[in-house]
């Protein structure tokens, strides 16, 4: 009897991990399908809070965590009232160390924390240039050399060239090929799963469009 | 067991089929909605986001009690139990704002920050050192905010009424002594200390804070920096001279040392562009510094910095009382200056700062009246007899001084200290007027300083201070009041009072070290206004003297005074594209009685109204900064007060209103190598000119022993011409930046 109790207690559990699987994944892909019209519909702000949910519920899962802080650092970037912008980045911050301490530092988690340098330079870039104007190109490099098949970084890169002016070794002609690089290995970029990271490759045709 | 699958059963069929409706609004204390707020069932994946009106709705399959979490940046996270039990649940909640140092109003009255933190300031340390009249001065960019005067004649800060030595500058917590280099007659002499060794500035036009005292109007409070981003060494060349150094910092990060030398000689400058003066010994310096900082672990820092200075100078201006007599005065000057500091974060909330400072000065001055051949004349009568003299004036100060602190919550702390000042005054005059007096002075201060948060809309600054100099062999105490409340989101309004003292000056002392301190009481009002791009700052201020010296009938404590004006500061970095401005005016009506003065006067060194415009503009096609700066002050008054004998007192005989002041400066600083990734040389040059326009300058009027002429105070040139190159070679150490930002 009390084999037959362990057993079905058993059973039930492992019917319960497996049930939370689905759902998890099933809540992820709802989100992250929201990412690409997020532009659009300025909803960054609630998508951070779904992802940031979920990663509370589940407490082992990184990505939930790694989407909540891409979305407030989204949020940073696009706010217009730069007295908001370092409190929002530094969520991000947050958000995305707690995502690096269950699943380590990567490439991925460093495309965030590069991105997240760059909020915190934009509200003064004449005076934060020196301190967070490295910082965010050292996790550029960073993230390349931990996995040199993702485009994120070289799009970033690509990007922060096509906002530096001409005279500081910037411009569109030196963005071009890079952009074109980060296009190209979007094309080959094969995530791990169907829950991580793939945004990028829109953004960064647009941003090699103007460079035309 | 029966129960135990029943019950697993339940709570599956409530999981698939029960869905409750949470909803509610949230607002701030302030009754605001709080948009963006997540609002979540705790381990669930339920939740929402409030909308822009703070409203919020979702749908739960959760049953029983469970937890509902609210949190939003900025605000305080909120739990709340509920109970779920099918009905639709609403909520309206309160959110309480967090505690936040960069949103909490902070006590701006009388002062001015320049620092690079996140909070917005009204300064940063770049614009200390691109303020076009500046000419590299920290002074300089200080003289273009309101509540100072344009002063040319004399060294120092004058601030609100107030004369040179009644404002005082601090570096890293404690007293400098000889800020300046030492007076020459007529020539205001420049700051010693460059401006790129600091990283931070408050400027204090009064009410400062308990932690400083002795300054009757004003605190120029310096904050050196700290480790440097890298190894580099530097070069420069301009018109005045040459320099160079070298900063070198371990690969932990965790220690650094450095040293530079600079030799100014303005032969070549002088010969190139006259000078009103005649200089026998064209002025020359020496300046050598040496550093280091160490971390003393994660939190502490251990910083020392120490120059050694020498420079001379010899000038020939004609006698005013004698046609073919002229005076030469020269200086010899050395001075040597140290400062070790120690800061540490003892657990998470004390805090201890140690500072200790030592200087020594030395003057060798001497006046000699020359005839048309340069041969000394001695002439025993007056006013000739005081015309020559030769002094060897030495002054040293050592000081510790110690502040602990203790943080109480997220923003209030209460910090507690003393301080130790051993001044030596050692003064030789060997000529006719022959003295040879040591000063000494054991002065010792304690003080304690309060910063009381009521909310982040809320602050109280209450501290006290307690003095006392053996020389005078008085204490005193003094309280130090300000209050500041948000009135907006981006508006301030504070308050501040407080009683200043100050020991009368070493050459007062000398004659009658009976004196007293003087005193001053300050009284603040200011609104402010601070936008990332805009700041708007109005400020009105009434000050008091009292017991301040007046030199007849004998060195006395009966002098007072007062002062009280507006200011006002624009700064805009909006409306114009690329361009960044500030505006600041001064008011100011001031009167008073003090040292040879027959009755209440309106001193000198004060003009009615004072008015600055910088202008900044960085050029990116040309990687060139352009900085402009107008300043403008209105006439001050002149005297010619004698002492009558007959009458045994002063008198005044004539008085009169120079010329207003006008000050056009222009600087262009090109910075070739901006943007070059990873560049390993930095050279910028600059550009310097004052009084663009070559406008008339008088600061004053020189009356003979007669009072039958008088004669205006000038610059010794209407103009300051400065080219300079300053070259950084930073080691390549790009590998490193990347690894220490990971």
């Amino acid at each position: 009897m009390k084999k037959l109790f362990l057993l079905i207690c058993l059973g039930f559990s492992v019917t319960l991990l497996k049930a939370q699987s689905p759902k998890y994944n099933s809540a992820m892909k709802d989100q992250i399908g929201k990412l690409d019209g997020a532009f659009q519909a300025g909803n960054f702000p609630e998508l951070a809070n779904n992802f940031e949910r979920i990663g509370n519920a589940e407490k082992s899962q990184w990505l939930p965590y790694y989407y909540a802080a891409y979305c407030q650092v989204m949020t940073a970037l696009l706010e217009q009232d730069k007295s908001r912008v370092d409190p929002i980045a530094d969520k991000a911050d947050s958000l995305i160390t707690k995502a690096e301490t269950i699943a380590g530092a990567n490439s991925e988690t460093n495309v965030i924390r590069s991105m997240i340098a760059s909020a915190h330079m934009m509200v003064d870039p004449q005076q934060r240039w020196m301190q967070y104007g490295q910082a965010s190109a050292g996790y550029i490099e960073k993230a390349k050399s931990q996995d040199s098949t993702n485009p994120r970084p070289v799009y970033l890169e690509g990007q922060a060239k096509f906002f530096t002016p001409e005279q500081f070794g910037g411009g569109k002609a030196v963005a071009a090929p890079v952009l074109e690089k980060a296009l190209a290995m979007f094309d080959g970029f094969k995530p791990a799963s169907d829950l991580h990271p793939v945004w990028g490759k829109s953004s960064t045709q647009y941003f090699l469009s103007q460079c035309k | 067991m029966r129960a135990f699958l029943l019950l697993i059963a339940i709570v599956i069929t409530g999981a698939i089929f029960g869905q409750t409706s949470i909803s509610g609004r949230l607002v701030d204390n302030r009754g605001r909605a709080v948009r963006g707020a997540s609002i979540s069932i705790k381990d669930s994946y339920d939740g929402a986001t409030s909308d822009s009106l703070g409203n919020y709705r979702f749908q739960t399959s959760e049953k029983g009690t469970q937890t509902l979490q609210v949190t939003s940046i900025g605000y305080q996270a909120l739990e709340r139990t509920i109970n779920i039990e099918g009905q639709a649940l609403h909520l309206d909640l309160h959110l309480r704002e967090a505690p936040d140092e960069l949103k909490a109003v902070i006590v701006t009255a009388g002062s001015f920050e320049a620092a690079d933190s996140k909070r917005t300031t009204v300064l940063n340390s770049i614009d200390i050192v691109t303020t076009a009249s500046a000419n590299g001065d920290v002074t300089g960019a200080i003289r273009t905010l309101p509540g100072t005067q344009q002063i040319g004649e004399k060294e120092g800060l004058f601030v609100r009424g107030g004369s040179g030595e009644e404002a005082r500058v601090f570096i890293d917590g404690t007293l400098v002594n000889n800020f300046f280099y030492s007076s020459v007659p007529d020539i205001a002499q420049r700051g010693r200390f460059s401006p790129f060794l600091f990283k931070g500035t408050i400027f204090s036009s009064g009410g400062y804070s308990a932690l400083y005292g002795q300054a009757l109007s004003g605190a120029l409070i310096l904050e050196s920096i700290d480790m440097p981003d890298r190894s580099a060494a530097n070069l420069g060349i301009s018109s005045v001279g040459l320099s160079g150094g070298y900063q070198h910092l371990n690969a932990a990060k965790t220690f650094s040392w450095g040293g530079n030398y600079a030799y100014t000689n303005l032969v070549p400058y002088f010969e190139l562009f006259k000078q009103r003066v005649d200089y026998f010994k064209v002025p020359d310096f020496h300046y050598a510094d040496a550093n280091f900082r160490l971390k003393t672990s994660k939190t502490g820092m251990l910083k020392f910095y120490g120059t050694v200075q020498t420079n001379r100078l010899g000038l020939k201006t004609p006698d005013i009382d004698s046609a073919s007599l002229q005076n030469a005065f020269s200086l010899s000057n050395y001075n040597i200056y140290g400062n070790l500091s120690w800061r540490e974060k003892l657990g998470n909330d004390w805090r201890l700062y140690i500072g200790s400072s030592f200087s020594t000065n030395k003057d060798l001055i001497e006046n000699m009246l020359q005839d048309e051949n340069g041969e000394k004349v001695t002439i025993p009568s007056m006013p000739y007899i005081i015309k020559s003299y030769n002094g060897d004036i030495r002054g040293s100060l050592a000081q510790v001084k110690s502040v602990l602190e203790r943080k109480l919550g997220a923003l209030s702390a209460i910090r507690a200290g003393g301080e130790y000042l051993y001044f030596r005054d050692d003064l030789r005059f060997n000529d006719t007027i022959a003295k040879n007096t040591i000063v000494d002075d054991h002065f010792k201060a304690a003080f304690a300083e309060a910063d009381i948060y009521l909310s982040n809309n809320l602050a109280a600054k209450l501290g006290t201070r307690l003095e006392h100099s053996s020389l005078l062999n008085r204490a005193n105490i003094v309280p130090r009041v300000s209050l500041a409340y948000k009135l907006g989101d981006k508006s301030q309004a504070s308050f501040a009072y407080g009683i200043f003292y100050q020991k009368p000056e070493r050459n007062q002392l000398i004659i009658n070290n009976n004196l007293d301190y003087t005193k001053a009481t300050h009284y603040i009002l200011n609104f402010q206004r601070l936008q990332p791009t805009t700041t708007f700052r109005v400020e009105a201020f009434y000050k008091k003297y009292d017991d301040l010296v007046k030199l007849s009938p004998g060195i006395n404590n009966n002098g007072n005074g007062y002062a009280k004006g507006v200011e006002f500061f624009w700064r805009d970095k909006k409306t114009f594209k690329g361009v960044d401005y500030w505006l600041s005016y001064s008011f100011l009506d001031t009167k008073r009685d003090y040292l040879n003065y027959p009755h209440s006067l309106q001193p000198n060194f004060a003009a009615n109204h004072t008015a600055s415009l910088v202008v900044k503009k960085f050029i990116q096609k040309w990687k060139t900064q352009v900085n402009g700066s107008y300043s403008f002050a209105t006439g001050r008054p002149y005297y010619n007060i004698r002492y009558n004998g007959n009458e045994s007192k002063y008198q005044l005989y004539d008085e009169g209103e120079t010329i207003s002041y006008n000050n056009l400066g222009v600087s262009l600083n090109y910075l070739p190598s901006i943007g070059k990734p990873n560049a390993r040389i930095f050279t910028v040059w600059v550009l310097s000119v004052t009084n663009v326009l070559n406008q008339t300058q008088i600061y004053n009027y020189n009356y003979s022993y007669n009072g039958a002429i008088k004669q205006p105070v000038r610059p010794p040139a209407n103009q300051f011409f400065f080219l300079g190159c300053f070259i950084s070679f930073g080691t390549d150490r790009t590998e490193d930046i990347i690894n220490s930002n990971l």
